[in-house]
């Protein structure tokens, strides 16, 4: 079976140092991959490389069997990726529910139907009743939620986050854990960069480890754990290749 | 269609808005009746450049990307529509033949440059200075054409003098006289073309492209990690917007029958920055009233000292960046806003103006 995301021997220099190299990584049709890796892993810069906000010095990225290295953005997102940045990136001058709708107007046509679907995901994130509110007014983790809710909203084939919960409280966590599993029920691929590991227990169904800016470990969340390597990079202890 | 006119991205959506915006209109259209001709033509003048600061209005506050050129494309346009003018005889409705093609012309320099700009990701104030570099370029240009040397087919540029003797817009009509736009008919002429841009600029800024266009202004990664391509967006909203420069340079040319580098240099592409900072750039009304407000006091105080007026428009960019960086007449509609909520009001109804950009911003 062809993966849905794959990438060959990617690379990225910043002047000499490679923040991520050689890294080959398969996300299949259907489950929730995490990336996980101490601080400067190389988790956020291998993120955007696939997102296409950074240019891979070498190597290949294929969505649905097609190379995509080379693509901007917007590119990919148009051919079923779709994003969660960091922090939170959302347009916070304008109201909540016209940011849902930026992110619908792109696939749903018809104002009615547009209204539903923007009622929908707002209730979904439990947005409703601050639907006229700016979005910056919100709180840090509404604001969480109001992007991944956009993301949500290009109906995506695979849904990437990068470090979902940051900012979050257990219970926020805990909810935003819930609320992927019931999108990867419906059939949504999603990978994951996170370091909260409760977090990771929760929804991993496969993992990969990245140190150095290279694959260290994979495999399910339960081999992952087990290797005491990775306890080894986490606890601080650097492994020497 | 209504549901566009009256969208979010436009301050005024409710019959307390239409219905004052009626009485304005029809208090425009009877103005030639109790004014004198002289007046009547100056008011034609005076609302020319009101197209040139909805276009900058559109680039500007809606699209994010300050433009300190629009002069370039008033330039292009009003001489186009002179070199055109002249060379087609001026008569038998060519006038508006000149009119289209400066308008093209416009929209190709627009198209050009801000090609070059957005696609090598020249942003914030480098915009405005390529922008106001590249007028000045052609201001300087035109400024040294006076030689006999320097014409297009049987257009004199005529340097600093300027290009002259062009025809106005006209028509021919059935019974066999033409109908020249001067004075009243181009009075009218402008206010149709006002209104009709006004509410098309409020269909689009509430359309699809709108919300886009307001996404990229706001943060141009998040929009185009939603699958827009911001570059064509920021594109096709300099070349409406400069189009509309371009607007007014053919209806001034065609008001005065003549063009000068001076309306293309530097004070002259200050002006609109001035027109719609004041008024507030957050908002197409906003500016259409600001604009108008701002060039009628500029004009009415030209007639007793021009550097006066000058001085003027320099106090009230100064005081509208310390005291009202959203704009004036945003900040009177804030007021009145505030008054309306404390009342019991409902504050959705003046959710537009929350958009505008903060203080913070402005300074920026």
């Amino acid at each position: 079976m062809t993966p849905l995301l794959q990438t060959r021997s990617l690379t990225k220099h910043f002047g000499g140092h490679a923040a991520v190299s050689d890294v080959d990584l398969s996300v299949t049709q259907g489950e929730i991959h995490c990336l996980i890796g101490p601080n400067g892993a190389g988790k956020s810069t291998l993120f955007k490389l696939i997102v296409g906000t950074h240019e891979a010095t070498s190597g290949h990225i294929a969505f649905q069997g097609a190379d995509v290295t080379r693509q901007r953005p917007f590119q990919r997102v148009q051919q079923g990726m779709s994003i969660k940045m960091q922090a939170p990136s959302v347009f916070k001058e304008l109201p909540v529910r016209q940011n849902i709708h930026i992110a619908l107007q792109h696939h749903v046509a018809g104002r009615a139907e547009l209204t539903r679907e923007e009622d929908r995901l707002l209730e979904l994130l439990d947005l409703a009743a601050d639907a006229k509110k700016l979005a910056g007014e919100l709180a840090h983790g509404q604001q969480q939620w109001l992007e991944i809710g956009m993301a949500l909203a290009l109906r995506p084939v695979l849904l990437l986050m990068d470090e979902p919960t940051a900012g979050l409280s257990p219970e926020e966590t805990f909810k935003t854990g819930e609320l992927i599993q019931k999108l990867n029920a419906e059939g949504m691929t999603v990978l994951v960069v996170e370091h909260d590991m409760a977090f990771i227990r929760q929804i991993a169904q496969r993992v990969t480890v990245l140190h150095f800016g290279k694959v260290f470990a994979e495999g399910s969340i339960g081999e992952v754990i087990a290797d005491p390597r990775v306890a080894e990079i986490y606890l601080g202890k650097t492994h020497e290749h | 269609m209504f549901q566009l006119i009256n969208g979010p991205q436009t301050l005024g959506t409710t019959r307390v808005f239409w219905l004052p915006f009626l009485a304005v209109l029809a208090a425009v259209l009877l103005y030639p009746v109790v004014a004198d001709a002289y007046d009547v033509g100056n008011m034609a003048y005076l609302l020319t450049w009101v197209f040139m600061a909805m276009g900058l209005c559109l680039v500007w506050g809606y699209g994010g990307m300050l433009s300190f050129g629009q002069t370039l494309f008033f330039g292009i346009a009003g001489y186009g529509y002179g070199v055109l003018a002249i060379n087609l005889g001026g008569e038998a409705g060519t006038t508006f033949l000149a009119l289209l093609g400066a308008l093209v012309l416009a929209a190709l320099a627009a198209a050009v440059l801000g090609y070059f700009m957005i696609w090598g990701r020249v942003g914030g104030v480098f915009f405005g200075i390529v922008t106001l570099s590249a007028t000045l370029v052609l201001a300087f240009f035109l400024g040294q054409t006076a030689g006999p040397e320097w014409h297009i087919g049987s257009a004199r540029l005529n340097g600093f003098n300027g290009m002259k003797d062009m025809a106005p817009l006209n028509l021919p009509l059935p019974s066999g006289e033409t109908l020249y736009f001067d004075g009243m008919p181009l009075y009218y002429l402008v206010v149709g073309l006002i209104v009709v841009v006004y509410i098309g600029l409020r269909m689009l800024l509430n359309s699809r492209f709108g919300h886009v266009v307001v996404a990229v202004r706001e943060d141009p990664q998040r929009a185009e990690l939603l699958g827009y391509d911001v570059r064509k967006y920021q594109l096709a909203t300099f070349v409406i917007g400069s189009a509309l420069a371009g607007l007014s340079g053919v209806l001034y040319t065609s008001w005065g029958q003549f063009i000068t580098p001076a309306s293309i240099g530097l004070p002259a592409a200050a002006m609109p920055i001035v027109w719609v900072a004041f008024s507030g750039r957050g908002d197409i009304t906003a500016t259409l009233v600001g604009s108008f407000l701002v060039l009628w006091a500029f004009q009415t105080i030209t007639v007793y000292s021009q550097q006066a007026a000058l001085l003027l428009m320099g106090a009230m960019l100064l005081c509208t960046v310390m005291v009202a960086p959203q704009g004036f007449v945003i900040g009177v509609v804030q007021a009145v806003r505030r008054v309306f909520v404390r009342r019991g009001g409902s504050a959705v109804k003046a959710r537009a103006v929350q958009n505008v950009p903060d203080a913070q911003e402005v300074r920026a």
